[in-house]
């Protein structure tokens, strides 16, 4: 048994930058997905809707862990075997999207009617409608609601410890494996999230106030 | 792509799939109701308290919204452990699941008892109801009315989360999954048969949470209209 000492901290804050990465990874993806997911929920074609609302129930009604083991397998069958960034990267993206999509669908129906009736007036065609109109607005109403779903993603992240991605979770169990002192490493790991996680919470509810101000 | 699928492990170790997700059921029906009583009175206690008492209750609710739920069970499980309490691995995990589901649960019933308006209370007291009574009656039950949609879709977030519980092996349905999988080596197989398991279970507790509500809520469903 080796004594717990600074260089597993360090170790354990190495770790962390990999659950910021993978953190990143996820959101962007989920961003980069969870937007046409979101346009489709609010398409005018029902099978767009249908399809969109489709994978949102069934992202929404399996556990993420699950949704890690199938990406991870399922990359394998595909031939990309031991690639757990990837595979934990995929899932997760997958994962967000389907929150993401959710959150923004509910952002681009809270841009009042009004708006969409006024730019069918200036004769806008349906990109300009969104692009000019509907979604700089809905922005401005996701971005709170957005960053709070990022400590979502942040804490998430943790699971890709179990198909074998060092990050944070993973790191603390590894380095418990050699010291046997869960409670102050695992202690250690909650603050390292907590660290992460609240400054974005903080965030969330900051703006959220802000938002709320002008109405 | 020449993989062939191969569901014939079903015929033989379904009973575990069942035995498994009755676990599950099991385990996050407790971890609801203990979460949902935990939450409440921290709820309570974070409207209607001394901020000596307020104060506590706002840090645990920070300290498990801001940290992963699986570390918060390795700290229940390991790190217990390690200080000389010993537990199973299923009253360590509906221990973090109840501590877990507590804090959520405080931040929905307090955005509901908060928008109970002060007249009501006043009400309640001109008619010389008791304390508990207001509380029981005027507060929390249309509390809960009012945030239910966000309450029930966080129990059914709870059935889902109850998964990482298999890494500390409480022998619910994640665990069997990968008990199946580790003696068959058809992987892929094993967790789409599990992630329909998970499907249903959470169509299945949407619909009984939905159930539930008309019972609670008569009102609701008399007069069909919002509160």
């Amino acid at each position: 048994m080796i004594q717990l000492n600074a260089n597993h901290f360090i170790y354990l804050l190495m770790a962390a930058e990999w659950t910021l990465l993978l953190s990143l990874i996820a959101f962007a993806g989920g961003a980069l997905v969870g937007l046409p997911v979101a346009l489709m929920r609010v398409s005018r074609f029902a099978a767009l809707r249908i399809l969109a609302s489709g994978y949102i129930q069934l992202i929404q009604g399996t556990p993420l862990l699950i949704i890690l083991f199938l990406s991870y397998f399922g990359l394998g069958i595909l031939g990309f075997k031991l690639a757990p960034l990837v595979a934990a990267g995929l899932g997760l993206t997958l994962y967000a999207a389907a929150f993401l999509g959710e959150i923004w669908r509910g952002c681009i129906e809270a841009v009042p009617r009004t708006q969409w009736e006024a730019s069918d007036c200036l004769g806008l065609n349906r990109f300009h409608q969104y692009a000019y109109v509907v979604l700089p607005q809905a922005m401005r109403i996701a971005i709170p609601p957005t960053v709070g779903f990022m400590v979502q993603i942040v804490k998430n992240t943790s699971l890709a410890s179990v198909i074998g991605f060092v990050e944070l979770a993973r790191a603390g169990q590894i380095v418990n494996n050699s010291t046997f002192e869960p409670f102050v490493i695992f202690c250690a790991v909650a603050a390292i999230y907590f660290a992460m996680c609240y400054p974005l919470s903080l965030a969330a509810r900051h703006l959220e106030r802000k938002a709320h101000v002008g109405r | 792509m020449s993989y062939q699928f191969d569901f014939s492990f079903l015929a033989e170790r379904w009973p575990d799939f069942v035995s498994g997700a009755w676990l599950t059921v099991q385990l996050t029906l407790l971890s609801i109701a203990f979460g949902f009583a935990v939450g409440t009175v921290c709820a309570l206690i974070r409207v209607y308290g001394s901020p000596l008492l307020r104060r506590p209750v706002g840090f645990y609710v920070e300290l498990i919204r801001n940290t992963p739920l699986l570390v918060q069970i390795f700290i229940v499980y390991f790190g217990l452990s390690s200080l000389g309490l010993k537990l199973s691995a299923e009253t360590s995990a509906v221990i973090a699941l109840v501590v877990n589901m507590g804090a959520y649960t405080t931040e929905i019933m307090r955005a509901g008892i908060q928008s109970i308006q002060r007249t009501q209370l006043e009400a309640a007291d001109c008619l010389g109801l008791t304390r508990l009574q207001t509380i029981l009656h005027v507060v929390l039950l249309p509390a809960m009315e009012r945030v239910y949609p966000a309450l029930s879709s966080q129990f059914v977030l709870l059935m889902l989360a109850s998964s990482i519980t298999s890494q500390i092996s409480a022998e619910e349905l994640t665990a069997v999954a990968n008990n199946v999988q580790s003696d068959t080596y058809r992987s892929f197989e094993v967790y789409i048969v599990v992630a329909v398991v998970y499907l249903a279970l959470s169509v299945l507790y949407r619909f009984g949470f939905w159930a539930v509500g008309l019972v609670l809520f008569a009102r609701k469903r008399k007069l069909r209209t919002a509160l």
